[in-house]
């Protein structure tokens, strides 16, 4: 390969890999990227751009790369997209694909909106898409998102594993070149211990494509590969190569992504693919270097046309020439650097242009040394060329600021050099404040809102030497303020390297009067100069606004090589200067991160835990249906024979109101309530009064907030004059328990008074319907269940099967029931020992939506079904529950308001259907009268609703204004097919007098 | 994530703490002598501060106590954590004498 160098470099040319792109076979060489592959390979085209599908090349040769976005398909499931080729390690055998073109990368047909583009300037989706409205999602939508696809995603779910880790460190330092190498062997020397990440397979930075400087008498890279052996030496040091710190959270936590198995040539069975690291570091180093800028000149974006950093960095650390006739425009003296080691490895160095007026310093005098011929105060007119830059147009720009069109010189490469904009995105993202440096010509930290210090080229400090002097002294510092001991101070690094200016230039280049080719700010959003300027002109002031209407900075590489020149371009348009204009936020991540590394291991079945109840495997073995509450897994239904859930709930319900169900009632939210002071707590959060409940006894209690709304509910029990049962509802019990303490710990720190959750550690059996004690009674020990010994609320202890226990007589159904409480281990045995004495009683298991059905029926309520943190007690029919001589409770000052007494509140009523098999639509809307279309005024809603097998018709409950009142009144729920004429009647459907519940 | 200094367990991630709201807004001893301004005024008035902000959190799953934050809402720093009933620190003074996980 004619443009493979013959040696040097960090990549091994006895071994050879053979890689494939958009179906064509290639051969790279290992240490490769797919970029230095394709560019060995003479391949500059890499992409297609993202609305005018205009043929776009490789433009840098790091995480920055907005051109180069490709697909790395390893099989259905592993398929990435929008991978930067820059940063694609070549194995044998990869396969990868161009994006954003169809059918083809040579003949996008597509690329028609490039000849159109007059018809596609900045705003276009907004204005243009607007009308007619239904054809958005229909018409437009698609199309776009087709058009300005940025890969596909992988059809099969992801197989491979995302591991975790938390990590803690004196000092992390998140970038190893020359400043962060220094700063991990300054920090590491002290005995702290040291994280040092670094996105690239290999540390070293910029050091890696640095064949002239010589720090302490070796190589750039050999004084780096020394540094890494001497930190992996030490212990304390943690080495993350191909780990990107893509986000800092606040008090020093950084996300870190760790690539582990995406350069191997397939994936390790058993082995995670990446891991995402969370790092709490006392002290962190941000070393994140510095981001070479494109120029802006008319057909800048044409394949063959990439940075002058790229160039060097393909050439020395790949061993690739880019091309074999080169054109260099600069504005720094950097890039006079590349063009003396292309010209040293035989590459033809047409002209250094030179936009500045005065080019002159070591390397220019170097460049003219080598005879190089040096072009000052030019200017780009133009390119030629499609699918590769094939000519260049010079000019030159006179003191009055005029252009005069130079020669057209033949090339088939341009190398660009703008200036450098330093890395402040994890910085800015810590919450540091910026400042503009003019001299820069950039924005640089200036005051750090974490224990953080940036150092070397991310806070402008260019210069080799001085960056190494940065970071030993950011390391040290960082160190020293974590607490390690102070160390001697560490011999400065010995540097030889050419000094060079910091100079730059920001926006677009100087060009003639007269129609041009567009000049390409923002290559990934396909933003021009004239679209920057169009937004100017329509009245955005904002960068934050110019941002969003352009789309400028908003791909995926967040605009790491444009933000700084469409700000400046901005800032000209507005007449104001740069830190006027300001700059737009920088977002985690950094680089794009897979989704799989923020789920880690929380996928399928670990998604979320999962709550059984001791008798979940009897449930399961009767065929119980589930359905999800809360975390908890609890039997729905109960089908026989072929039964679906209406015929399966039928039978279960006549069975509880003929014989006896049986009910997992152990989800419940359970609170023990002990001390001396129990009572009056209760008083106090409760709506009810407690004190003049006897031992033996409970009550339905009702939690309000202090605004007076109902927020749970449940059965409490008096087990003695120090201790309580609380049950709450199975969703409420953690928050209902941090409530109460907080008003224990917070408001009345004064009352002897202790609460323990005790909801994992009971089973509840509910037992309910006439022949409930017929069937409990030969099981239980030392408990008379006779009414009168244990009437309806009545509590009792004793035992059942030689188990304690905790009896209720309690009913949720409106028959006479029990619910049986012993301890979580035991549930199983006991609830299949009554299930088994009640054979003979017509004992029937029922599931979460029969009872439901037969709560509904007896007007019992749901607390988050018929109620929504609006409804009063008295909303909800509840007044009688509230303790009305008590003198505080919660939500007792807020209920005494006029607007909470107002009888035109929704309160809960009974809802029938004319067509008593008709069933109403829970949520559905209750007007006043018929026929009326939207909009329209509405009385309330549906909250429940079910088939009533034992009453023969639908019931429903809802609330509705002034509800009560309403009672006997005909009123309307409109439905597409209609209004349902429904009645407002009782909440209570069944046996009003509640004769059965006391039998 | 922030770092919080649990007064009585120490340094813990956030993870493990619920958020409590503004702190020092005690419960009227006796509701009913409030009239309905002054009532809506401690149930939903919330200062909504721009920097140092005392708050309430719970060590929900460490310790399980409340306790109180000086929390700075514009950088996010926290400025100083002390148990609850303990009067609100100064924020200056606080600042110097931050736990050194907090800093
Ligand atoms: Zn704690």
């Amino acid at each position: 390969m004619r443009l493979r160098t013959d040696g040097g470099g960090r990549v091994d040319r006895s071994r050879s890999l053979r890689f494939r792109f958009d179906g064509r076979e290639y051969q790279g060489i290992a240490g490769d990227t797919l970029a230095s592959a394709l560019l060995a390979n003479g391949v500059h085209l890499m992409g297609r751009s993202f609305k005018y599908h205009r043929p776009r090349g490789v433009l840098a040769a790091g995480a920055e790369e907005p051109n180069a976005l490709v697909t790395v398909i390893r099989d259905d499931a592993r398929s990435t997209p929008n991978l930067r080729a820059t940063q694609v390690e070549l194995y044998d055998g990869l396969v990868a694909e161009s994006q954003n073109r169809w059918p083809s990368l040579e003949r996008d047909l597509q690329r028609l909106n490039d000849v159109l583009s007059a018809f596609f300037p900045a705003g276009f989706y907004y204005k243009t898409f607007m009308w007619p409205r239904r054809a958005w999602k229909a018409l437009y939508e698609p199309f776009i998102r087709r058009a300005a696809g940025l890969g596909r995603a992988p059809t099969r779910p992801d197989p491979d594993r995302y591991a975790q880790t938390y990590a803690h460190c004196e000092v992390l330092v998140v970038g190893a070149g020359p400043a962060g190498l220094a700063a991990a062997r300054a920090a590491a020397a002290t005995g702290a211990r040291v994280i040092l990440c670094d996105e690239q397979n290999e540390f070293g930075g910029s050091l890696l494509a640095d064949r002239a400087a010589r720090i302490d008498g070796m190589s750039a890279a050999a004084w780096a590969e020394a540094v890494v052996g001497e930190l992996a030496a030490n212990p304390a040091v943690t080495l993350l190569p191909r780990t990107t710190a893509f986000g800092y959270f606040p008090h020093n936590f950084l996300g870190l992504a760790q690539r582990l198995t995406d350069h191997l040539p397939s994936p390790v069975p058993g082995a995670a693919r990446e891991r995402l690291w969370q790092v709490r570091a006392r002290a962190v180093v941000l070393a994140t270097g510095a981001i070479e800028r494109p120029l802006v000149f008319p057909g800048n974006d044409r394949p063959g046309i990439l940075l002058a950093g790229a160039a060097q960095t393909y050439l020395n650390r790949y061993g690739v020439r880019v091309g074999e006739r080169v054109v260099v425009v600069t504005a720094t003296d950097a890039a006079y650097q590349a063009a003396l080691d292309l010209k040293e490895r035989g590459v033809d160095v047409a002209v250094i242009a030179d936009v500045r007026a005065r080019a002159e310093g070591p390397l220019v005098a170097a460049a003219r040394a080598a005879g190089l011929s040096v072009l000052p105060s030019a200017t780009v007119v133009g390119t030629d060329g499609d699918l590769r830059v094939s000519a260049i147009t010079l000019g030159t720009v006179a003191a009055d600021g005029s252009v005069r069109v130079g020669e057209r010189i033949a090339c088939d490469t341009v190398l660009m050099s703008g200036g450098f904009t330093p890395s402040v995105h994890l910085f800015s993202q810590s919450r540091g404040k910026l400042a503009w440096n003019d001299a820069l010509r950039a924005f640089i930290p200036e005051r750090s809102a974490e224990s953080e210090r940036s150092a070397g080229a991310c806070r402008g400090v260019f210069d080799l030497a001085a960056a190494l002097a940065d970071g030993a002294s950011a390391g040290q510092a960082a160190a020293a303020e974590s607490g390690a001991a102070v160390a001697p101070s560490t011999r400065a690094s010995l540097v030889e390297a050419a000094s060079r200016s910091d100079e730059a230039v920001l926006g677009a280049l100087p060009h003639p009067p007269g129609p041009v080719h567009k000049a390409f700010v923002d290559f990934q959003h396909d933003v021009t100069t004239r679209d920057l300027a169009l937004a100017a002109r329509e009245g955005f002031q904002s960068i934050e606004h110019v941002k969003r209407f352009t789309t400028t900075g908003m791909a995926t590489d967040q605009g790491k090589t444009s933000n700084l020149n469409a700000l400046a371009i901005v800032a000209g348009e507005l007449g104001k200067s740069i830190p006027e204009v300001g700059l737009t936020t920088f977002r985690m991540p950094y680089t794009p991160t897979t989704f799989g590394s923020f789920a880690g291991l929380s996928r399928g079945a670990l998604f979320d835990p999962v709550r059984t109840t001791p008798m979940h495997a009897w449930a399961e073995a009767h065929g119980a249906v589930f359905e999800n509450v809360g975390l908890w897994k609890r039997a729905r239904y109960y089908p026989r024979g072929g039964e679906d859930m209406h015929a399966a709930v039928a039978r279960e319900c006549r069975a509880v109101r003929e014989g006896c169900g049986l009910f997992d009632a152990s989800t419940l939210g359970k609170i023990e309530v002990v001390g001396a002071d129990a009572a009056q707590f209760l008083e106090r959060l409760y709506v009810n009064a407690w004190s003049g409940l006897a031992p033996g006894r409970a009550r339905y209690g009702i939690l309000c907030r202090d605004d007076g709304f109902i927020y749970d509910d449940g059965v409490i029990a008096r087990l003695a004059k120090d201790r309580f049962h609380v049950t709450t509802t199975t969703g409420g019990a953690p928050r209902v328990l941090a409530m109460m303490e907080d008003y224990r710990q917070t408001e009345w720190p004064e009352l002897e008074v202790w609460l323990t959750s005790t909801t994992e550690q009971w089973a509840v059996i509910a037992v309910q319907g006439p022949n409930a004690r017929r069937v409990l009674e030969p099981l239980v020990e030392g408990v008379d269940l006779s009414p009168a010994a244990l009437p309806h609320m009545g509590v009792a202890t004793g035992r059942i099967l030689n188990v304690p226990m905790r009896l209720f007589r309690v009913s949720f159904t409106g028959e006479l029931g029990f619910e049986v409480n012993v301890p979580a281990g035991h549930g199983a045995a006991v609830w299949e020992a009554i299930y088994a004495a009640g054979q003979t009683h017509g004992i029937t298991p029922y599931g979460t939506e029969t009872m439901h059905v037969l709560r509904a029926e007896k007007g019992y309520i749901i607390v988050g079904q018929d109620t929504d943190g609006t409804v009063t007690p008295d909303d909800a029919g509840l007044s009688w529950a509230i303790g009305k001589s008590k003198p505080d409770f919660l939500g007792k000052r807020s209920l005494a308001r006029a607007s909470m007494r107002a009888p035109e509140r929704k309160q809960l009523v009974g809802l029938r259907t004319r067509d008593p098999r008709l069933l109403l639509e829970e949520g559905a809307q209750i007007a006043e009268r018929p026929g009326q279309t939207p909009p329209m005024q509405l009385l309330g809603h549906v909250t429940s609703s079910y088939a009533s097998s034992v009453l023969g018709h639908s019931i429903a409950l809802g609330l509705v204004a002034a509800g009560r009142a309403r009672t006997g009144q005909t009123l309307y729920v409109p439905m597409p097919g209609g209004d349902v004429e429904v009645t407002v009647v009782s909440p209570v459907f069944y046996d009003p007098e509640g004769k059965r519940l006391n039998g | 994530m922030l770092l919080i200094p649990c007064p009585h367990c120490g340094p813990r991630p956030e993870l493990e703490f619920s958020y409590g709201g503004e702190a020092h807004i005690a419960r009227p001893r006796q509701p009913a002598e409030l009239d309905d301004a002054a009532w809506a005024n401690f149930l939903y008035t919330r200062r909504n501060t721009k920097g140092a902000h005392a708050e309430r959190w719970r060590h929900a799953r460490g310790c399980g106590r409340f306790f109180n934050v000086l929390r700075d809402t514009t950088s996010d720093k926290i400025l100083t954590s002390y148990p609850v009933g303990a009067p609100r620190p100064d924020p200056r003074a606080a600042d110097s004498a931050a736990p050194e996980s907090a800093r």
